[in-house]
């Protein structure tokens, strides 16, 4: 059946077995990450030739420690294994990877996949580690007991992966499927007997003194009830001010150079529509885009570091309890942190957590942390509204309104968390039993591959919607042009403005006029360009830094008190970020969670800002 | 061979020797070590014993194997961290309960 067709090999192991490292090695860059039809579980896909040189494509399971499915990660590799997921052939051969240093639980794995039938090669991985640690693994005898070939490998190491690619060279891989597997979900009994079997083979074929001592060492600072804390919150800390500090400089560059690059394209094009189209609409797109580059590559260099040196796990095992009463998907620190800056990179990074759950959860509120593109919208308003006096013994009443904003969106997250646990996910909390793998020195090489994987995934899933969304809004704007002799801004004449119009009424209740209802248009594009859409509707002619300056005595005295704030609380929760939407939209996979963002975004932002409005409005009376 | 060492637990929990606080893991203290003598079901669990029994099994617990309490988490000792054999794993005390263990 699968006639000229390049045969597809599954490669399966333990989590923490070095399978992403294999797995990398093989492929080098050659792999395209998307998710499996209909879960929120990432697929990746690679290709390589053997030695003979035979092009095989080669798919990375999620790790597992049987093929019993518990998580919707793990059903993914059992039903692929077995052939049994929709829009995957059942793979022509597994590869099941196995950490050398770890073999215990890997070889029960081994006899579960043994069972299913397909042809199979077990891989063991970190040999070199084994063999500077003293031990040795005789390879022949574990081949002889298992019944399949076994080779070692040295995912990290260039060539190390040259005694697995000949012997996948020698593997029936064109047989055809059979039509039964032979697995069945092992009971205790068999689970235990299993064990028993791997303990004897690996007592005949292995010796490993291992390296727990250096692990026991450290685990002795980094979990320590105070130090292991202490180390946490630094390391937190730290990865919050990387994604917040060191990447501004990138993206400065990155804006200035992308300006730049429009303005001179721009100079050699006649004004008109086209030149507006590329400057305005393309530049400002492809802009829009790469600016979160730094933040997501700094971002993801901390979090596969962490992985792979092994710390992640131990950030997992301190801050297990911090869940709100433990029985609740709490969301996790190491996402959220960053949103900060941008929930660009949190919601990414939300892959890395271990459940379904959490990672929804995480997507989910990561929006409602202040990110730094609503800065510019707060200062504005704030500098126009809120006097510049000292109130409560010595704080700044600026200062204080500023906290109170970002305190709003901390505790609206928490909020939200809560109630998706209450209405969501009613079933019982999954129990913690996580393994924490011996500390290793993370590769160079893998950790650059995996930097550039993610910024290539970013760039081609999320980067091209974020672009046909940022220059939607421009047509929006900037169409129909207004007629000749035409007063008053451009856009009141657009799409956009007409739109803001129209939906003036609705925005009423919450004191919103139609100017601001014009700009929250555009401000879709990203949160802080509703400043500039606001000097372009108050027909300002300031342009750049200048607009902020130009505009706060104009707002003083067109808006009220009360329709500031309630502007600001808006601007706390209101969905008002296209590509946010865009990124869950890719990495939940689905269109119910972005439209679910969007919902509950919207009517917290609506009845926030309803709130305020009135509640001002009847204290100023 | 399995089969017998599966009723004996289970004999010993029908036959009313369930095990009292002291023989679980759960209550086990940070520098403790001793190996698995079984597995019980607990009322308080949050997923069916059949599954706990398997989870903990993959990952280890399974009877005779050498358990030592490494580390304790920061907020109520709770989680701990464990080695099995050759293996440390993190899990709550709560379920850590049903893992029956003497010194030695």
């Amino acid at each position: 059946m699968n006639g000229p067709a390049a045969p597809e090999i599954a490669l399966v192991g333990c989590p923490n077995s070095g399978k992403t490292s294999l797995f990398n090695a093989l492929t080098g860059s050659r792999q395209k990450v998307a998710n499996y039809a209909g879960v929120t579980v990432e697929r990746k896909e690679g290709s390589f030739l053997t030695t003979s040189g035979r092009p095989v494509k080669i798919l990375d399971l999620p790790g597992t420690y049987s093929l019993r499915g518990r998580s919707p990660d793990e059903i993914v590799t059992r039903d692929v294994v077995l052939g049994r997921l929709a829009g995957e052939e059942i793979p022509d051969a597994v590869v099941c990877v196995a950490d050398a240093t770890n073999l215990r639980l890997v070889l029960r794995l081994v006899m579960e996949l043994k069972a299913v039938g397909r042809p199979m090669v077990l891989a063991l991985n970190m040999m070199d580690v084994v063999e500077r640690q003293g031990g040795r693994i005789d390879v022949e005898r574990l081949s002889q007991e298992l019944g399949i070939p076994v080779v070692s490998t040295v995912a990290i190491k260039r060539g190390g992966t040259a005694a697995l690619l000949a012997v996948i060279d020698a593997l029936p891989l064109h047989e055809d499927p059979p039509t039964e597997h032979g697995w069945r979900e092992p009971s205790a009994a068999e689970i235990r007997a299993a064990h028993a079997e791997a303990a004897r083979i690996l007592h005949e074929c292995a010796f490993h003194p291992g390296n727990e001592h250096l692990t026991r060492k450290l685990d002795a600072v980094l979990l320590h009830p105070v130090f292991g804390v202490v180390i946490l919150l630094a390391v937190l800390f730290l990865m919050f001010q990387a994604v917040f500090s060191w990447a501004a400089p990138a993206m400065d560059l990155i804006k200035t150079g992308i300006e730049w690059a429009g303005v001179e394209v721009g100079g050699v094009l006649p004004e008109g529509l086209l030149k507006s189209l590329v400057v305005d609409g393309i530049f400002a797109g492809v802009g829009a885009v790469l600016v979160f580059l730094p933040q997501i590559v700094i971002l993801f260099f901390f979090i596969i570091l962490l992985e792979d040196f092994g710390y992640m796990a131990r950030a997992a095992f301190l801050m297990d309890r911090l869940r709100p009463g433990t029985a609740a998907p709490g969301p996790p620190l190491i996402p959220l942190l960053p949103s900060f800056a941008c929930p660009f990179p949190g919601i990414m990074a939300a892959g890395f957590m271990e459940t379904r759950r959490d990672r929804i959860a995480t997507i989910m509120v990561a929006p409602l942390m202040t990110c730094s593109a609503r800065l510019p919208v707060y200062t504005l308003i704030i500098a126009a509204f809120i006097p510049d006096r000292r109130v409560l013994g010595g704080f700044g009443l600026q200062g204080l309104v500023m906290f109170g904003l970002f305190a709003a969106g901390i505790l609206s997250a928490l909020a939200v968390a809560f109630v998706l646990k209450k209405l969501i996910w009613r079933e019982a909390p999954e129990p913690f039993i996580m393994e924490l793998p011996d500390y290793k020195v993370p590769a160079p090489a893998h950790v650059a591959l995996g930097l550039w994987i993610r910024a290539g995934a970013f760039l081609r899933k999320a980067g091209t919607v974020i672009l046909a969304l940022m220059i939607l809004i421009w047509f929006l704007s900037t169409f129909p042009a207004p007629p000749e002799g035409a007063t008053g801004p451009a856009i009141d004449w657009s799409i956009a403005g007409r739109i803001g119009h129209f939906l003036a009424p609705i925005f009423e209740p919450i004191g919103f006029n139609w100017q601001i209802v014009v700009a929250l248009i555009p401000g879709m594009a990203a949160r802080e360009v509703a400043v500039g859409v606001l000097g372009t509707v108050y027909a300002l002619s300031a342009t750049g830094d200048e607009v902020g300056q130009a505009l706060q005595p104009v707002l003083a005295a067109a808006w009220s008190l009360p329709t500031a704030l309630s502007f600001l609380v808006w601007y706390v929760f209101a969905p008002q970020c296209v590509s946010t939407l865009a990124v869950v939209r890719r990495e939940t996979n689905s269109r119910f969670w972005p439209a679910m963002m969007f919902t509950y975004q919207f009517v917290l932002a609506y009845v926030a800002a309803f709130a305020t409005f009135h509640i001002a409005g009847a204290l100023l009376r | 061979m399995s089969l017998a060492v599966d009723i004996t637990t289970a004999d010993l929990v029908s036959a009313g020797f369930a095990a009292d606080a002291s023989d679980r893991l759960g209550r086990r203290s940070r520098g403790w070590s001793g190996w698995v003598t079984g597995l019980t079901p607990a009322a308080d669990l949050t997923i069916s014993w059949a599954e706990m029994e398997r989870r903990l099994l993959e990952m280890g617990f399974v009877e005779g194997a050498r358990v030592e309490v490494l580390q304790e988490g920061p907020i109520g000792r709770d989680p701990i961290a464990v080695r099995v054999d050759d293996l440390t794993v993190a899990l709550r005390r709560r379920d850590a309960d049903v893992i029956l263990v003497a010194e030695g």
